[in-house]
């Protein structure tokens, strides 16, 4: 079908994008105008790789990438929560906070008080959902802003925290049950993880291919099935190689599956849903989403739930992988490491903008250079400078490439 | 005014206000407002800056609710608590500001609030739709797959009358519609207005161009300092309808134009200035 026929193509002043080379100059027109995407990550991935490869080869290791991967699980859960809430334009400062008190409950109920196991995570998940509701009820209620009401929760949740633990402040879980056992030592077998990938690259190019044929059939453009092919290969390649390298250590853990199972979940959420087309619109305009019959309040609200559930879960998490809930549960830079992690990802704190795989990148990054650090034997005076340092260019990024949005008219 | 050729050609009573008054805190932004639309009527509301013509229009939207007085939609009495109520009665509105999320794409921009498959977006079926309603407004947009940032000012307007268009609404209020477009489009928006009204809508159009507002309307209500100031059939004249706007007889307007009757060739750059 020459293109001239097609419906969203009879333009004349539209650039004609055909084939690979169309593809690459699309890209490189939308870099230049701000649209960076994760770009800015994966090249900083890549040169933080780089220089601590050459500085100690175990970094690349598999046996070190798999721990990286184990730990940026429990983080970067925490992190998709910090998505959501920077989607509408807003933040939650105490996530960690709120993941520590999640890992203390979770202890006393269930190790203290001998609740079943699946109980007590569920309690912890509502205590969770509970906590963002109440900021959800101040900011729509009282206009109580979130910077401040989550300062607030911050140092009252970890009080809680300290609270419920008394004074044995610290609670071991029991060695060998199952929760702790995914915290540690569960991975997957090897033929499932290849099999998985292999699932996700074919779901890749059906997606795809479907979506093609049907804008074919509405006589709207679409990219050619070599080219869906292809972008499905190369990633099912890829992640096969990525896998093979993990399961010649001891393999994917489940915990990363589940991390990425929520990944793609949000993913979906944002991306391919009503609702996550009314996150992106209330961060990008309130009052034009709220002209739109959107409820406005709602979309807030569970936003901030979302957030704090998260937090919950990711919680749950590093007490399973640390096989205790203690007063250290939470605090340090939890809280700091999952806001920078979706930052550094490339989610605009803005508002509007954002994507559930910059919480994946992003805490990569960071559980890499932490690993980096430790492995050469750096205190951690110089990791947290570091981290600072990668934060603060992360923002500069974000603001340029905000600036330069502004200046090519798409912001 | 309710000459007998023109009640013939009415429809039935679509929106009746009584009443209406909105108050920002000292300031009377309307008193006592009355108007009424029909369906198949297109009835322009002028007035100058400042007259509130926007804010009654907020109040039909349910962007602000009326300090006090009665507003009844379709015989029943309503109250529109908020934009959704009065979207789900029927009543699209184009704002003055367009109330367009610029972070999001064209498509996303029309059917927002309102997308097709809430739990997995049909883009095919939208992006289809949206080329329709973007061609019958003889729209120039290149791709509906931009975001609405990089828009130019007349090719929002027309995205935001776009996506008024789409609920098949009862009554569509357009604000100022035409004051970014240029002259074939505003053609087109003014085609598209009649257009509608032969469909049976009523419309509420305000727009500062008596050209246009003769042009489509059947009735001209005309709004001062927050009041109603007078309907106009589009046979008033233009003496009429701008006394009537600005409330005298001898105003900045007619003075203009005496003074170009009386002095030919036109006056100096200087003399012009001056009032
Ligand atoms: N949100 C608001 N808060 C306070 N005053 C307002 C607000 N909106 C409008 N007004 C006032 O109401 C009056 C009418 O404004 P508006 O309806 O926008 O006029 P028009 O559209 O006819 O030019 C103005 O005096 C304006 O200052
Ligand atoms: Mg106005």
């Amino acid at each position: 079908m020459s293109s001239s026929n097609l419906v969203d193509r009879g333009d004349e002043r539209l650039k004609q994008s055909v084939g690979v080379r169309g593809a690459i100059r699309a890209f490189l027109d939308r870099v230049r105008s701000g649209d960076l995407g994760p770009l800015p990550v994966i090249v900083g991935l890549v040169i933080i790789c780089t220089v601590f490869e050459s500085l100690n080869d175990v970094f690349l290791s598999s046996n070190n990438l798999v721990n990286v991967l184990y730990d940026s699980s429990t983080i970067g859960v925490i992190s998709l929560g910090i998505v959501c809430i920077l989607m509408v334009g807003e933040i939650d400062l105490s996530v960690g906070s709120v993941s520590g008190f999640a890992s203390a409950l979770l202890g006393v109920l269930w190790v203290n008080a001998n609740w079943p196991v699946w109980l007590a995570v569920l309690a912890a998940i509502a205590a969770g959902a509970a906590i963002g509701f109440l900021y959800a009820q101040l900011f729509n209620r009282f206009g109580m802003p979130s910077f401040v009401s989550t300062l607030s929760g911050l140092l009252a949740v970890l009080g809680l925290q300290l609270y419920i633990l008394g004074q044995s402040g610290s609670i071991n879980l029991p060695y060998g049950s199952p929760m702790v056992s995914f915290g540690q030592s569960l991975f997957m077998p090897a033929i499932l993880s290849y099999a998985l990938v292999l699932i996700a690259g074919i779901g890749v190019f059906a997606t795809g291919y479907r979506t093609a044929r049907r804008r074919q059939a509405a006589r709207l453009s679409s990219r050619s099935t070599a080219s869906i092919a292809a972008v499905a290969i190369v990633l099912t390649v890829a992640l096969e190689a990525s896998v093979f390298y993990l399961n010649l250590d001891r393999g994917v853990p489940w915990m990363l599956g589940f991390f990425l199972a929520l990944v793609l979940m949000l993913h979906y959420a944002l991306t391919r849903t009503r609702w996550g087309r009314s996150v992106t619109a209330v961060g990008g305009n309130r009052e034009a989403a709220r002209r739109a019959g959107i409820n406005v309040r709602g979309i807030y609200t569970s936003a901030f739930v979302l957030c704090s559930v998260f937090a919950a879960i990711g919680g749950v998490l590093s007490s399973a992988r640390l096989a205790s809930a203690s007063q250290q549960a939470g605090t340090g830079d939890v809280n700091l490491d999952a806001i920078a992690a979706a930052v550094i990802g490339g989610t605009s704190l803005f508002g509007g903008r954002g994507s559930a795989y910059s919480a994946l990148l992003g805490i990569i990054v960071i559980q890499a250079i932490s690993s980096g650090l430790t492995l050469l034997d750096l205190s951690s005076s110089l990791r947290y400078m570091i981290t600072g340092g990668v934060l603060a260019v992360a923002v500069i990024v974000d603001s340029l490439a905000r600036r330069s949005r502004v200046s090519h008219g798409r912001a | 005014m309710d000459d007998p050729t023109l009640l013939a050609r009415r429809g039935e009573l679509v929106l009746s206000l009584r009443g209406i008054s909105k108050h920002f805190g000292a300031v009377s932004a309307l008193t006592d407002i009355e108007l009424d639309v029909h369906a198949g009527e297109v009835v322009a509301l002028v007035g100058d800056n400042g007259a509130g013509k926007s804010t009654l229009v907020k109040i039909l939207a349910g962007v602000h609710q009326p300090s006090s007085g009665t507003m009844r939609f379709g015989g029943k009495e309503v109250t529109l608590a908020d934009p959704g109520a009065a979207l789900s009665l029927g009543i699209a509105t184009v704002f003055q500001d367009l109330a367009l999320c610029e972070n999001l794409d064209v498509v996303a921009n029309i059917f927002l609030g309102r997308e097709l498959g809430p739990l997995g977006l049909d883009e095919v079926s939208m992006e289809i739709k949206a080329w329709t309603l973007l061609r019958e407004l003889s729209a120039r947009i290149p791709s509906v797959r931009e975001v609405v940032a990089s828009l130019s000012g007349g090719q929002r307007q027309t995205v935001a009358i776009a996506r008024s268009l789409l609920l098949e609404p009862r009554l569509i209020m357009l604000d100022e519609p035409t004051a970014a477009l240029g002259v074939a489009q505003t053609a087109e928006v003014l085609n598209l207005i009649e257009r509608v009204r032969d469909r049976g809508l009523g419309v509420v159009m305000i727009s500062h161009n008596m050209e246009d507002v003769r042009a489509v309307a059947d009735r001209i209500v005309v709004l001062r300092l927050g009041r109603n100031n007078g309907v106009f059939t589009p046979d008033a004249s233009n003496h009429e309808l701008v006394s009537a706007i600005t409330g005298a007889a001898e105003n900045a307007v007619s003075r203009r134009s005496d003074r170009r009757r009386a002095m030919m060739p036109p006056p100096a750059a200087g003399e012009e200035a001056r009032p």
